[in-house]
């Protein structure tokens, strides 16, 4: 099977359903159209853009550049987690603690697929490695941003009972283990439904884009399921690491809860 | 059998305050709302950020883990909070005469926490700081949210194991009347010192 290459005709048929949707939406007075045609507009030109950039790189194959990008990706991924909290960390650590996590397990669990299941050489091929980082980061993101914000979110709402516990001779972390345990399990649902989901509730992204672009379904279903575990481990992993931080950035040297640095 | 020492201490609002409360003493704090009597709690409970040093016996605060702190200066917060389900999760250990001391037997341990009335739950709160063996209390209006009935019994309960244990109080209560009662020493804070209290 051919890929069947879209045009800018194909593209506009969507589009104007798109304006369409927008059109019902102020019809009925639902005040998403703005919202809609700005988002539908960023994806487009951030998708024609990203696009752009992944033809220069693979055709150039540059290290420091794919460096570069896969940062800018992390970076961006690291803001989203920090701009979805309720509650985050003041200063440095309301963008650190989500980026570094993430840096750990999406970077390492990458690098690790990349050299012992896929082994490309090198390792860094941009082909392999700019689309499953940004899986990698982009599932992790959710997890992780939903895990943190959970933690901080609560530690709020609880104050009163973690310093009763304080207040009894608890230690800190004795204190907030029930939170982070929470953290942790609202992190990891969307992995665990996706794992259970795919293939017979939904067919995951990148299964659909290979078999659209003419890859053998099974082939595409053993991608699918690398990507799937990995993403699993990478967000267990980074989820684990952030809520462990987070928890103990909530508490100071003499064991005080400091909501006071989160805003 | 052990006093509590403040040193140069200094909370939020309040100027440094120096202070020996002794073994079974009882000294009261009252003040206008906002004037960091709870805050001085709080830090003495090493809950806030504060200066100065403050002793159990003879050791001092900053020198002892504060778990360890927190358990020998025990601190009753005016509301109680509570975790789980059942009375019995939010104990480590059960000290049967002292549950029966403070008017339950052991069953109560069974009782739901939402059943509970107001006095159940002030008088199960300080049952479970009493079960640690704290050897000084930091008791911040414990009873200003009981009826005049429940307060009393709480209020009486906490002076008799004071003058049992030899236990160092500090009580900070905005009802005159219950302060003279209880009282050893009475302070009130007035702009950011404290000041002896007397009645007339």
């Amino acid at each position: 099977m051919e890929l069947i290459q879209l045009g800018p005709w194909d593209l506009s048929v969507a589009a104007v359903l798109v304006l369409a949707l927008a059109a019902i939406s102020w019809r009925l007075r639902l005040g998403v159209e703005v919202q809609l045609l700005v988002a539908a507009i960023r994806s487009i030109l951030q998708l024609l853009l990203i696009g752009l950039v992944l033809k220069t790189l693979f055709a150039q194959s540059n290290p420091i550049l794919i460096a570069a990008l896969s940062l800018l990706m992390l970076s961006i991924a690291g803001y989203e987690v920090m701009a979805r909290q309720q509650r985050r960390f003041k200063g440095l650590w309301g963008v650190g603690i989500g980026s570094l996590s993430m840096f750990i397990s999406s970077f390492s669990i990458t690098i690790l697929a990349l050299k012992l299941v896929v082994q490309v050489e090198p390792w860094y091929t941009p082909q392999y490695l700019i689309p499953l980082l940004g899986m990698m980061l982009g599932n992790t993101m959710s997890g992780m941003s939903i895990a943190l914000d959970n933690l901080t979110y609560n530690a709020w709402q609880q104050r009163g009972t973690i310093e009763a516990k304080l207040m009894l001779g608890w230690d800190w972390d004795h204190a907030i283990s029930e939170i982070r345990r929470n953290a942790l399990r609202a992190g990891l649902i969307p992995i665990i439904n996706a794992m259970a989901a795919a293939g017979v509730v939904s067919l995951p992204g990148m299964m659909t884009g290979q078999i659209l672009a003419g890859s053998p379904p099974l082939e595409a279903a053993k991608y699918q399921i690398m990507i799937l575990l990995l993403i699993a481990v990478g967000t267990g992993l980074g989820a684990i690491f952030a809520v462990w931080v987070g928890s103990r950035r909530l508490f100071d040297q003499r064991q005080r809860l400091r909501l006071d640095r989160l805003r | 059998m052990a006093s509590l020492t403040l040193i140069q201490f200094q909370s939020r609002i309040l100027n440094p305050i120096d202070l020996v409360v002794a073994a079974g003493e009882c000294v009261t704090l009252a003040g206008p709302s906002g004037c960091g009597k709870s805050l001085l709690l709080r830090a003495l409970a090493d809950l806030d950020a504060h200066s100065g040093e403050a002793m159990i016996g003879e050791q001092h605060q900053s020198t002892l883990p504060p778990p360890d702190w927190r358990k020998r200066v025990g601190m009753l917060p005016a509301e109680s909070h509570w975790w789980a389900d059942r009375v019995r999760d939010h104990f480590s250990s059960v000290d049967a005469e002292l549950l029966e001391f403070l008017g339950f037997n052991t069953e109560c341990l069974d009782w739901s926490i939402a059943r509970l009335s107001s006095g159940e739950r002030q008088r199960l709160s300080l049952a479970r700081l009493l079960s640690g063996h704290p050897e000084a209390l930091l008791l911040d209006e414990p009873t200003a949210n009981l009826d005049e009935g429940s307060g009393r019994r709480l209020e009486s309960l906490i002076t008799t194991y004071r003058r049992e244990h030899d236990t160092a109080v500090i009580w900070v209560s905005h009802d005159p009347k219950q302060r003279e009662r209880i009282a050893n020493r009475a302070f009130l804070i007035e702009g950011q010192t404290l000041r002896p209290e007397t009645w007339s």
